[in-house]
């Protein structure tokens, strides 16, 4: 357990650091609340809708599955590489055929134009 | 002092457990789904910790990189893709709670009690060198995970990927309206 010391220690400098930030910036501050301040900000054009009510593309979801299986197959990588000497070639060609699969899918949405955004 | 320091990890564990109950009870209850998202994510991240105590340290990595990193994206994204304020989440919520919280009691007084009887409460009965064995071998968990994955476990490994290729797919398929398919083979075609 004493190997996850210095995580712990990162971990309590890195939630403390943004509350210490903002307490130190709410005492130095000088407070003048307005509610226009208070508005989502966007790019400094006057705000039309309400946060919630503003519905995002579908193709936001897309790139966001195809983020997550990605994500899953580098996930697989990291074991693979770990004990890549022990493996040897059989592992090697192992993983080929497990990267030739997934190359399947990342050309179909490629030629089916998930990857562009236009 | 010195139960502390000798029930360490099993002090941990019960609040590390208790936190995760919390946090996944928030996922339900709290009204904004932004916050119970929020609450979700600080969930992941407990079931990271508790997966760290248990020495299964990959899955601590894989918890941390594909559901906090990941899934929380997708489940962002279902939120920002609905319209959430139109909701009736309460009504609709609390009316079927008193019969599942009965059932829920029901089984965690079941899991408690053979827990309880076959006496694996806490720590449960492999030891953290079960994770870190290779036919006699001491390696490290993620070395070890590898080793039994893609030696024993080949087959399956290998149907991953054409899982992983039917999600990608099946994906593209629906996330796509007809006339962005039929514009882009005209594209391709010509």
């Amino acid at each position: 357990m004493e190997h996850y010391v210095p995580i712990l220690v990162y971990a309590l400098v890195a939630i403390s650091f943004p509350i210490i930030a903002l307490l130190m910036a709410k005492v130095v501050r000088a407070g003048s609340p307005d509610p226009v301040k208070a508005e989502p900000y966007e790019c400094g054009v006057k705000t039309n809708t309400v946060a919630f009510d503003t519905r995002f593309s579908i193709r936001y979801y897309l790139i966001a599955v195809l983020f997550v299986i990605f994500d899953v197959e580098t996930i697989f990588l990291f074991p693979w590489a770990v004990s890549f000497d022990r493996l040897a070639l059989f592992g090697f060609i192992e993983m080929m055929v497990f990267l030739a699969i997934l190359l399947v899918g990342y050309v179909y949405a490629w030629r089916r134009g998930a990857l562009e955004w236009a | 002092m010195d139960f502390l320091v000798s029930h360490f990890a099993e002090i941990l564990f019960y609040i590390l457990a208790a936190l995760a109950v919390l946090g996944s009870v928030g996922v339900i209850t709290l009204k904004n789904p932004v916050n119970a998202a929020l609450s979700l994510l600080g969930t992941f991240f407990i079931v990271a910790v508790l997966f760290v105590l248990q020495h299964a340290e990959f899955l601590a990595a894989v918890q941390v990189m594909v559901y906090a990193g990941g899934i929380m994206v997708l489940f962002l994204f279902v939120i920002m893709l609905v319209s959430v304020k139109g909701l009736k989440t309460q009504a609709a919520f609390l009316s079927p709670l008193v019969p599942v919280a009965i059932i829920g009691a029901i089984l965690v007084g079941a899991l408690i009690t053979s827990a309880v009887l076959l006496g694996v409460f806490a720590t449960g009965d492999g030891g953290p060198e079960a994770l870190q064995m290779v036919d006699g071998a001491v390696l490290g968990n993620t070395e070890a995970v590898g080793m039994v994955l893609y030696t024993k476990y080949l087959v399956p490994f290998e149907v991953v990927s054409v899982v992983l290729l039917v999600a990608m797919i099946g994906a593209i398929v629906f996330g796509r309206k007809d006339r962005f398919i039929e514009e882009q083979e005209g594209e391709v075609g010509s």
